[in-house]
C-alpha cells in the first residue's frame, strides 16, 4: 500500500495548504469514534464493555432482538444459527455475533440465558443487555433506529438487519438478516482481510 | 479513508456530522475531466494490452468478432488510492479513483468504433476505511453485453483485472439492421462502481467518470452543419454532483450506519467544492449528472433563466424543452443549454440547487429560493462567434407501439423491518426475477410502496419509453427515452422496454445507492 506520504509526494500539482496535510493522520480505525463504550450484561450476568470488550479489534455480526418477539426474530434467530454453524470454529475465535435486546427492562440475563438455551445458540453468540439508556444508545449510534417516529415506535416490527463489520480494519456493512446464510457467511468473508 | 457517523449525520443525537473546515466558496475553477486515450488502435488492439495480474473475467464476450463489435480501440484503466484536493483549505482527500482521478477520465466514444477497457484493480488489499478494495464496473447505461456490464456479482479484487467490452451498437443492431430505431441513440452515460453491496461506498469514495458517446448528429462539432451543432469542444461542459462530509483530517466520512440514505454537507461538482466557471457569451452544453449517494438536485439559475433541455438519461428529446428547475435524481443525466450571450461581461451568474433535502427519503418538494449555490460563473467575453445551434427538433422516436408486448410485470419497491424490497423479497444473486426472452416488448410497472420514500429505479441495458406516470401522460421532458424512472412519494410509473441483442444476467434497482446496496434490486436474465 501506498503510503500516506508517498502519496503526498506523489500530488505535486496539489497545493497543501496550512499544517494539518504533512501531519501524520490519526490512526484510521474508527474504533471509539463510531462507538460507545457503555457496560452491557451478558446472558451470563458477566459485564462487558460494549467496544473494549467485545467490537475492538473483531469481526463481527450484530443485531437487536427481544426475547417475546414473534415477528421477524424467530426467522432471524433461525437464519443466524445456520450462519453460525456455517462460520464453524471460528465463532468466538476471531469472529462474534451480538444480539442486543430491544427491551431492556424485560430481558435481563436471565430472560437472555432462557433464550440461549431454547434456540441452543453456541458460543461466541452472545445476548447483550443494559440500562434502558445504553440500549437505546446503541440502537441508534448503530443505525437500528427508523427514521420515521412512528414506524420506529413499532418494535414488533423492529428492524431486521444484520450489521457486518471488521473493527479493525474499519470495514462495515449490513445485510437483511433474513438473507440467505450462505450469503451472509460471503459478506463475513469480504470483511477478513 | 474515514468511516464515522451514527447517523450523525442526520443530527439527531445532537451531534451533527459537519466538515470542520470552512471553505471560501469560488476560489477554485471548475476542474474538468480528463480525456481518456487509447492505448492501442486498430484491429489488433487487444492484443497489445498489458496482462499484469489475474484475469478475473470475462470468459467471453457475446459477438466480440463481429464486424461491427470488433473493437478498434483498446484501454485500460488503473482503479488505485491517490489523494485528491476538493478544495485549497482542506487537507487533500484519500479517494479510489480511475486511473487514480476523480471523475474519472472521460471516455469519448464514437458510435461504430467498438471498444475494449481493461480495469486493473489496484486498490490496496490492506485498505483500511470505507470502500472495499473489490470493484465491478457499470458502463450506466450502455447497450452492453451482460459480462460486460459490471453485473453485481462480477466483482474482482485487488491484483485482477477484468475486461469491459462497448461495442458501441445501436439496440437491434443484431436483429434487423435496416429497421434499427436510431432513437435509441445515446449520448451522455457514466461509468461507475457496481460491487455488490458496496456500490454507495465504493462510488462515494470516487468511483465515477463519464463515458460521452457521439453520431452522426450528435457529433461533438459545433460546426458541422450536418449535425445538430451542439455547443462542443470546451462548450461542452460535464458536470458531476457529489455531496460530502469531511474529517478534520480532509478525510472524506461515510456514514455506515445510516441504512436511509446520506446526505453531505458540502457540494463538490467535478470533484471540486463549490468553483467557479469562467463562462464567454454564448452557449454552453452542460452535461449533469447527480452521482449520488442519496441526495436529489432542483438545479436552477440564480437570475431565473430558463435552462434548455436538450436530452434526459442521454437521449435526446424529440423537442428541447426550456425549463426554469431541472430535477436530477441519482444517476440521472440531463443536458441542457445555457445561454450566457444575455449577460455582461464582468456579471456573475449562479448554478443552483434548490433542492429542499433534510435526509435519506429523498426531498421534501419544497423550492428553496435561493438555495445552495454550486457553481459560480464569471462572464467573459466572446472569443469566436457562437456557431453552435439548440435545433427544434432532436430525435423522434418511432410511434409508441403496444402490439408486440409480450408480458407485463409489477415491481413495488417497498421498506418492511427496515430492510429494502422489492415485491417483499431482498436481492440475491443467483434469484433470477424475471426471464425476459430477447427480442421482445414488455411493460414493467414500477410502484412506490410508500413511507415518504424516494426511489429512482434504474434498468440496465436497455432504455424505456414511459407509457404514464401515476396514470397520466408524462411530462414532456420524460416523453424521450429514459434509464431512471423517478418514483417519488406515493408514485407510480409503466415503461415500455424492449430487450433487443444481447443475452444475460443484468439488474434493476434503487439508485439512492444506499438502498440498492441493502438489496433493492432484482435480477433479470435475457434469454434467447
Amino acid at each position: 500500500m501506498m503510503t500516506r506520504r508517498a502519496l503526498i509526494a506523489s500530488l505535486a500539482a496539489v497545493p497543501l495548504v496550512g499544517a494539518r496535510a504533512a501531519a501524520a493522520p490519526p490512526p484510521s480505525t474508527g474504533g471509539r469514534r463510531h462507538f460507545p463504550n457503555p457496560t452491557l450484561l451478558t446472558q451470563d450476568n458477566e459485564r462487558v464493555a460494549f467496544y473494549d470488550d467485545l467490537m475492538k479489534g473483531k469481526i463481527v455480526l450484530v443485531n437487536f432482538f427481544y426475547v417475546e418477539c414473534t415477528g421477524i426474530c424467530p426467522a432471524a434467530t433461525a437464519n443466524l444459527i445456520n450462519v453460525q454453524e456455517m462460520l464453524g470454529a471460528r465463532v468466538g475465535r476471531d469472529i462474534f455475533m451480538y444480539s442486543i435486546t430491544l427491551k431492556p427492562l424485560e430481558d435481563r440475563p436471565p430472560q437472555l440465558k432462557m433464550y440461549q438455551e431454547m434456540h441452543s445458540i453456541k458460543p461466541g453468540w452472545t445476548l447483550l443487555t443494559g440500562s434502558a439508556n445504553d440500549c437505546e444508545l446503541l440502537r441508534r449510534r448503530l443505525g437500528f433506529a427508523d427514521i420515521d417516529p412512528v414506524v420506529d415506535r413499532d418494535t414488533a416490527n423492529h428492524i431486521g438487519v444484520v450489521l457486518i463489520g471488521n473493527e479493525r480494519i474499519d470495514s462495515w456493512m449490513a445485510c437483511p438478516v433474513q438473507s440467505d446464510p450462505k450469503q451472509i457467511v460471503k459478506s463475513v468473508s469480504w470483511m477478513d482481510r | 479513508m474515514s468511516g464515522f457517523s451514527p447517523r450523525f449525520a442526520r443530527g439527531d443525537d445532537g451531534g451533527g456530522a459537519r466538515t470542520p473546515f470552512k471553505t471560501r466558496p469560488f476560489v477554485q475553477e471548475l476542474p474538468l475531466p480528463l480525456v481518456k486515450e487509447p492505448f492501442s488502435t486498430g484491429s489488433a488492439c487487444v492484443d497489445g494490452l498489458p496482462t499484469t495480474g489475474i484475469k478475473a473475467g470475462p470468459v467471453e464476450h457475446q459477438f466480440f468478432d463481429r464486424a461491427d463489435c470488433a473493437p478498434v480501440r483498446a484501454y485500460t484503466i488503473d482503479v488505485r488510492e491517490a489523494l485528491h484536493s476538493f478544495h485549497p483549505d482542506m487537507p487533500p482527500t484519500t479517494i479510489f479513483g480511475y486511473d487514480g482521478v476523480f471523475p474519472g477520465p472521460t471516455f469519448r466514444a464514437q458510435y461504430g468504433q467498438p471498444i475494449l477497457v481493461r480495469f486493473f484493480n489496484n486498490l490496496p488489499k490492506d485498505h483500511v476505511g470505507f470502500g472495499i478494495p473489490s470493484i465491478t464496473t457499470h458502463l450506466h447505461n450502455g447497450h452492453t453485453a451482460s459480462e460486460s456490464d459490471g453485473y453485481p456479482g462480477n466483482y474482482h479484487d485487488s491484483g485482477t483485472y477484468w475486461d469491459n467490452h462497448y461495442p458501441n451498437v445501436l439496440n437491434g443492431f443484431s436483429v434487423d439492421p435496416e429497421t434499427t430505431d436510431s432513437g435509441e441513440c445515446m449520448n451522455t452515460l457514466w461509468y461507475h462502481d457496481h460491487r455488490l453491496d458496496f456500490t454507495a461506498q465504493n462510488v462515494y469514495a470516487g468511483l465515477a467518470g463519464f463515458y460521452l458517446l457521439f453520431d452522426d448528429k450528435d457529433c461533438g462539432d459545433e460546426t458541422n452543419t450536418d449535425g445538430f451543432q451542439l455547443p462542443s469542444g470546451e462548450f461542452d461542459v460535464p458536470m458531476v454532483f457529489g455531496d460530502k462530509v469531511f474529517d478534520a483530517d480532509g478525510q472524506a466520512v461515510f456514514d455506515f450506519f445510516n441504512l436511509d440514505g446520506i446526505l453531505g454537507d458540502k457540494n463538490t461538482v467535478n470533484g471540486a467544492i463549490q468553483p467557479f466557471m469562467k463562462v464567454q457569451r454564448r452557449k454552453y452544453r452542460f452535461r449533469f449528472l447527480d452521482a449520488g449517494p442519496s441526495r436529489f438536485y432542483a438545479l436552477a439559475m440564480s437570475d431565473g433563466s430558463p435552462m434548455v433541455q436538450i436530452s434526459n438519461d442521454g437521449n435526446l428529446l424529440p423537442a428541447p424543452i426550456a425549463r426554469s428547475v431541472v430535477t436530477v435524481s441519482v444517476a440521472e443525466r440531463h443536458d441542457v443549454i445555457v445561454d450566457f450571450s444575455k449577460y455582461q461581461v464582468g456579471e456573475k451568474v449562479y448554478l443552483m440547487n434548490r433542492a429542499e433535502q433534510t435526509d435519506g427519503r429523498g426531498p421534501t418538494g419544497t423550492l428553496l429560493t435561493p438555495g445552495d449555490p454550486l457553481v459560480e460563473f464569471q462572464v467573459i467575453g466572446l472569443q469566436n462567434p457562437d456557431v453552435s445551434q439548440i435545433p427544434s427538433t432532436l430525435r423522434i422516436p418511432p410511434p409508441l407501439s403496444l402490439d408486440q408486448v409480450v408480458k407485463t410485470r409489477s415491481w413495488e419497491f417497498n421498506r418492511g423491518n427496515g430492510q429494502w424490497t422489492v415485491n417483499g423479497k431482498i436481492f440475491r444473486e443467483d434469484e433470477i426475477r424475471a426471464t425476459v426472452k430477447c427480442n421482445t416488448r414488455e411493460i414493467w410497472k414500477f410502484k412506490n410502496g410508500g413511507g415518504g420514500w424516494s426511489h429512482p429505479i434504474h434498468t440496465h441495458y436497455e432504455e424505456f419509453r414511459t407509457l404514464t406516470r401515476n396514470g397520466q401522460t408524462p411530462p414532456a421532458f420524460e416523453r424521450g427515452r429514459k434509464d431512471v424512472s423517478v418514483l417519488g412519494p406515493g408514485e407510480e410509473t409503466e415503461v415500455l422496454f424492449n430487450f433487443r441483442d444481447f443475452h444475460g444476467k443484468y439488474v434493476t434497482h434503487c439508485h439512492n445507492v444506499v438502498h440498492e446496496d441493502h438489496a433493492m434490486m432484482i435480477r433479470f436474465d435475457i434469454v434467447p
